[in-house]
């Protein structure tokens, strides 16, 4: 049965179904439908909801009860997310899963509570210290918003590291039909690693201290091996009409909808236009982007940013291929005719 | 022969990193003693902060999350929260508690949450340096403050023990010192008397230990010891400034 939805909604209610019982967080606009969702919804499952006096005592939280071993999130926006930096940093460098999920609103400072993509530096390239990454997925509607969380506390655990839901305001705000029941059965790993006092065992450590000589080296050495598998095996995207395409767009998120409708009026002109939309942002598309580009070679990349992700777009394209970009920094979308301009000029 | 002083099974038999003549490893013991006294080392999980403790894994053998500085009061909330039949307690040092991580002792005690905080006051940061701690007293030096303490600048000493004792959440908050026998077996008291109370389901409690950290104030050990004694608990008095009888909560 599918319920008209809101995607904040659909994500909260994700998270729910996958099993997390702990959710910290503190209030900011365009998110707050997730944790008053939490604060409802998850006594009814056994779970606890902390209104934190801050973002970084709720990343705190979360550091604390995943190294419980349980399933926990997380959820805010720009300002919020920045000071949760530290935490992912070490929930990173101490192979901690944890969710956090990122409702972006512009920026910088405290810029305004409208749509953007401006935090996807920030997400994929870091923002906390040193040489980590975070796992992270781009919903672009409401029913992905419910199956990516799920899949999120999948990858976390399954890797042992943050992972992160990159939405727009568009797509936390705007509603749906949506099926609010996991596709697949939820299986939430065993985890003997987590700290539960010493029972029957030796005394075990949760740490991202590495002061030996050598130590962090060999940790972040093994770290990277990690992401080059997540690299190898966790890639998502979508493609659209790809096939005949002379132009390939790509985008993530309310862009990549808009795309989808401007690709449909493009063709209707006899303008072969594609899509490429990355749902995992880390680990980035770059092999199929790669691919395509090969025979595709002029690319558009459509962001509500000044073009952050186009970097990723740049290194990733075959040589031969030109890299357009079309940006809206400030809240403002993306409009269908805005796009099949750009591809006009291009062509 | 009779054995009349042996370690403590939940201490490591394990060298020190601590200064000599620093009093952080007596304030491990103690929280070794209790832990088996109360047999409760299987169930317990220990939470440093950032500075001289952070190394708390390496001498108590227990389980052990190391915590961001001054984060350790939220990760223990959390990990609580979780398991709330488990004993779970923060090591913090002054710099990493009563000043990047105020917020976080001050909510989780409001919170009332069933935690030990174990707070060690030396008045300076160690593991940094020896620069300025909210604690440092009025007119001394430190690396930051090189013509000491003024209040017209850098503000008052500050109280963590009666500023948290004012919070209805804590069940628990006491002042003790670590420099002589006598002040120890009370020290030894006090933790036992925290861990009791969140065994009971009491709330928030939390020690605030005087320390000595002789590297950074210049001095020898026993220097130290004097200074703690006339300067230190002059300023800083020992004392039980809130204990819960009840379990009601207001
Ligand atoms: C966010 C952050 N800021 C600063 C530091 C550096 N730092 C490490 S220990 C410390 C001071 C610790 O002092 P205190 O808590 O008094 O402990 P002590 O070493 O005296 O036992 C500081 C500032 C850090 N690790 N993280
Ligand atoms: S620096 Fe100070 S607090 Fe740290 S171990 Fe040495 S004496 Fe102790």
């Amino acid at each position: 049965m599918r319920v008209l939805t809101k995607g904040n909604i659909a994500l909260a209610e994700g998270a729910i179904q996958a099993g997390c019982k702990f959710y910290f967080g503190y209030p900011i606009t365009p998110q707050n439908d997730i944790p008053e969702y939490l604060a409802k919804h998850l006594p009814r499952v056994g779970g606890t909801f902390i209104p934190a006096e801050s973002e970084i005592a709720s990343i705190n939280m979360i550091l604390g009860a995943s190294a419980a071993g349980a399933r926990a999130m997380t959820s805010s926006s720009g300002p919020g997310i920045s000071l949760m930096q530290e935490g992912f940093s070490y929930l990173a460098g101490s192979e901690l899963p944890a969710v956090i999920v990122n409702i972006m609103r512009i920026g910088p400072g405290l810029g305004g509570i409208a749509p953007t993509q401006g935090d996807y530096n920030q997400a994929v390239h870091g923002g906390g210290h040193g040489d980590y990454r975070n796992i992270v997925l781009a919903p672009a509607s409401c029913q992905e918003m419910f199956d990516l969380t799920i899949k999120a506390f999948e990858l976390a655990d399954k890797y042992r590291n943050p992972a992160m839901i990159l939405a727009d305001a568009m797509v936390g705000q705007f509603q749906e039909p949506c099926r609010l029941t996991p596709k697949d059965p939820v299986i939430i790993p065993q985890k003997p690693w987590a700290l539960t006092g010493a029972k029957g065992r030796p005394a075990q450590l949760i740490k991202s201290l590495f002061l030996g000589p050598g130590e962090m080296e060999i940790h972040n050495l093994d770290l990277k091996k990690k992401y080059d598998t997540m690299e190898q095996n966790e890639v998502m995207y979508e493609t659209r009409h790809l096939d005949d395409a002379d132009i390939m767009i790509i985008a993530f998120g309310t862009p990549s909808r808009i795309a989808k409708t401007a690709i449909q009026f493009l063709r209707q002109e006899g303008v072969r236009a594609g899509l490429l939309r990355p749902i995992t942002l880390f680990p980035f598309p770059s092999k199929a982007i790669h691919e395509y580009s090969r025979r595709i070679h002029k690319v558009l990349v459509v962001e509500m940013n000044t073009g952050q992700m186009l970097r990723d777009v740049q290194l990733a394209c075959h040589n031969g291929t030109k890299v357009y970009f079309y940006g809206r920094p400030g809240g403002g979308i993306p409009y269908p005719d805005d796009i099949m301009a750009q591809v006009k000029k291009i062509l | 022969m009779q054995a009349v002083f042996t370690r403590p099974k939940t201490l490591k038999d394990t060298p020190t990193h601590f200064c000599p003549g620093c009093t952080h490893g007596i304030a491990h013991r103690i929280v070794a003693e209790v832990i088996d006294e109360l047999s409760i080392r299987e169930k317990t999980i220990g939470i440093p902060g950032v500075g001289c403790c952070v190394f708390l894994y390496k001498y108590l053998d227990i389980d052990v999350l190391e915590a961001p500085h001054g984060r350790a009061p939220a990760c223990a909330t959390g990990m609580k929260r979780v398991l709330p039949d488990r004993i779970i307690f923060a090591y913090q040092g002054d710099g990493d508690m009563a000043s990047i991580g105020t917020a976080e002792v001050i909510h989780a005690a409001n919170r009332g949450e069933n935690i030990t905080v174990i707070y060690i006051n030396n008045s300076v940061y160690g593991m940094t340096g020896g620069q300025m701690a909210p604690t440092t007293l009025l007119g001394q030096q430190t690396t930051t403050t090189p013509y000491g303490r003024n209040f017209r600048t850098e503000g008052y000493p500050i109280r963590m023990a009666e500023m948290l004792a004012t919070l209805e959440g804590v069940a628990y908050s006491a002042r003790v010192a670590l420099h002589k026998p006598k002040y120890v077996m009370q020290a030894k008291k006090a933790v036992e008397k925290a861990f009791t109370m969140q065994i009971n389901e009491m709330g928030f409690s939390v020690v605030e230990m005087l320390s000595t950290c002789n590297t950074n104030w210049r001095v020898s050990p026993t220097e130290a010891i004097d200074k703690l004694e006339n300067e230190m608990i002059p300023y800083f008095p020992l004392g039980v400034f809130k204990e819960r009888t009840g379990k009601d909560f207001l």
